[in-house]
């Protein structure tokens, strides 16, 4: 115990830290798989509008008196499948469509949270949804949350190389008698688990940072793409459980007033995407030739 | 609805929703979707340090709209993977989100700094809106030809030595202007719904340029007219109805570009 002596008395011991710190870890893992791959296919904006529709089925979710989780992972997947199905031909035109989509979500989301502040029943709904909810998770919530980040590992075990393949040469996978468009569902069903449980950790409208954040730091540390998502997975649970105790001590730092959790994993994420790629980026990943 | 008290927010949101709908054609001729999104989200802080403060919030929008220009054109609005965007975007919004949790009404803050307020717009509040509305259409004058040329035939436009980077971040910093003009009124999330939805459907409409510049700012007036017409009888937030109708929009163009191509093939 003495490893741990410098947490705070009672910080494992509390419920809410522990079931922060699950949910925390699941959404590091989930997000860097999906980010890293998300990141090769250069998709970081249709990620990011997944995450701000996914914000409308939280906010739904909410509105029905359910737990925003479901909400969550209905709006990603909804959005994730509605951007695949326009029929897109050039990259500027996908950024469009992915921009319509997330005008939509964000409207949606105005919409219902609206609806739910001036009914009085939740006056904290708009910050529960868009900025995460780690510290007030319900006891309940492991189950799922663990079911989320199961599912989306299996997803990445069992498709790896064809992921990969479909994410960096669609027209290789083909003639190898892969499909690149299942793989580009079974992208977006793991996109939809990283959105929803980072949802929950950090908040709709922050969970791209859980997504891209350690993703691209890893990408530029490592060259190798499984490599690549371990390195983001450290970063984001260092970041994650990181922002989670420093949330937990700026109750001492600043008379009593938290900072906000998602803020505080963020700060982690972006410091070290700015800190860690000058200092070792030369030391872990050899310079390209030519 | 056109009540003393109206007539500024119907004054602000109309000038806004003509300068988003002029720089929002460029913005969907450009795919500069990403940039046009993270601008407005990216002055999220400085409306909350303004409301912390108890200050008048246009400097401080401005400050950070031009901060994330300067970066955002410094990044390469079209790096590969739009990483700085992304990340410009969420630690500005969880910087806001920071500042919004000192707030005694915390939620509500965050609700209005995201998705509006605009009843209760005051006559300086019209007078600055006016100013940054009239700054970012003379620019937008100025700057329409080249900005044209480097936007549908960067060959051309590099024979005829435009000065390409220049002209992109003198871009994003017009973004920034209309971003600062409408942040406060409607919302730091639904700027961007007002610069896209309008314009990507105008350009499926037609492929003149010019007529797709005016259908953009037509479309756009339409849309905050019947949002803030909402707002009023509905009790709706106005960021609501101009996320949905943006989407609205697009969809009306897909059918006419769809059906005009029908017609054409016969």
């Amino acid at each position: 115990m003495t490893l741990l002596s410098f947490l705070p008395a009672g910080f494992l011991d509390s419920g809410p830290v522990q079931r922060a710190l699950v949910t925390g870890a699941v959404a590091a893992v989930i997000s860097a798989i999906a980010g890293v791959l998300t990141l090769i296919r250069g998709q970081s904006f249709a990620g990011h509008a997944l995450t701000d529709v996914s914000a409308a089925g939280g906010a739904a979710a909410v509105l029905f008196g359910a737990g925003p989780l479901a909400g969550f992972l209905a709006g990603a997947l909804v959005g994730g499948f509605g951007m695949e199905t326009v029929e897109l031909r050039r990259r500027s035109e996908r950024d469009l469509v992915a921009g319509i989509m997330l005008g939509l979500g964000l409207g949606v989301s105005a919409l219902i949270l609206g609806r739910i502040v001036s009914s009085g029943s939740n006056g904290g709904a708009p910050v529960t949804i868009l900025f995460g909810s780690l510290f007030i998770l319900p006891p309940g919530v492991i189950l799922p949350v663990s079911i989320c980040g199961a599912v989306a590992v299996v997803l990445a075990a069992l498709f790896t190389r064809p992921l990969l393949l479909a994410a960096l040469d669609p027209d290789l996978l083909t003639v190898q008698g892969g499909s690149p468009r299942l793989m580009r569902l079974v992208h977006l069903t793991m996109l939809a688990l990283a959105v929803a449980v980072s949802s929950l950790t950090v908040g709709a409208i922050l969970s791209t940072a859980f997504l891209i954040g350690p993703a691209a730091t890893a990408t530029r540390l490592s060259a190798r793409p499984g490599r690549t998502m371990a390195l983001a997975a450290i970063l984001g649970l260092i970041a994650g459980w990181g922002g989670i105790l420093m949330s937990y001590k700026s109750y001492d730092w600043t008379d009593g007033h938290a900072w906000p959790v998602s803020f505080c994993i963020v700060a982690l994420i972006v410091a070290a995407h700015l800190l860690l790629p000058p200092v070792f980026g030369r030391l872990l990943k050899p310079r390209q030739k030519g | 609805m056109f009540a003393d008290y109206m007539i500024n927010a119907w004054i602000a949101t109309s000038l806004v929703a003509v300068a988003a709908g002029m720089v929002g054609f460029f913005v969907v001729v450009r795919g500069a979707a990403f940039a046009a999104h993270a601008l407005p989200l990216g002055a999220f802080p400085g409306l909350a340090a303004a409301w912390l403060l108890g200050i008048a919030p246009w400097s401080l929008i401005l400050a950070f709209a031009g901060l994330g220009a300067f970066g955002l054109a410094r990044s390469g609005e079209k790096a590969p993977h739009h990483t700085a965007t992304a990340l410009w975007l969420v630690s500005m919004l969880a910087l806001g989100n920071l500042l919004l949790s000192r707030m005694h009404a915390y939620s509500n803050a965050v609700f209005a700094v995201l998705f509006g307020e605009v009843l209760g717009v005051s006559n300086t509040q019209v007078l600055a809106v006016a100013a940054i509305v009239a700054v970012t259409v003379i620019a937008m004058a100025l700057l329409y030809r080249p900005l044209l040329l480097s936007t549908l035939s960067p060959d051309l436009a590099a024979a005829a030595a435009l000065p390409e980077r220049r002209i992109a971040t003198l871009f994003l910093l017009i973004v920034a202007l209309v971003t600062s003009a409408a942040l406060p009124l409607v919302g730091a999330s639904i700027v961007f719904s007002l610069m896209v939805g309008p314009a990507s459907a105008a350009r499926l409409m037609t492929d003149r340029p010019g007529w797709a510049l005016g259908l953009s700012v037509l479309l756009a007036l339409s849309t905050v007219w019947s949002a803030l017409a909402l707002a009023y009888e509905a009790d709706w937030p106005i960021g609501a109805f101009v996320g949905v109708m943006g989407a609205v929009w697009y969809g009306v163009g897909r059918i006419v570009r769809w059906q005009s191509g029908r017609l054409r093939r016969g």
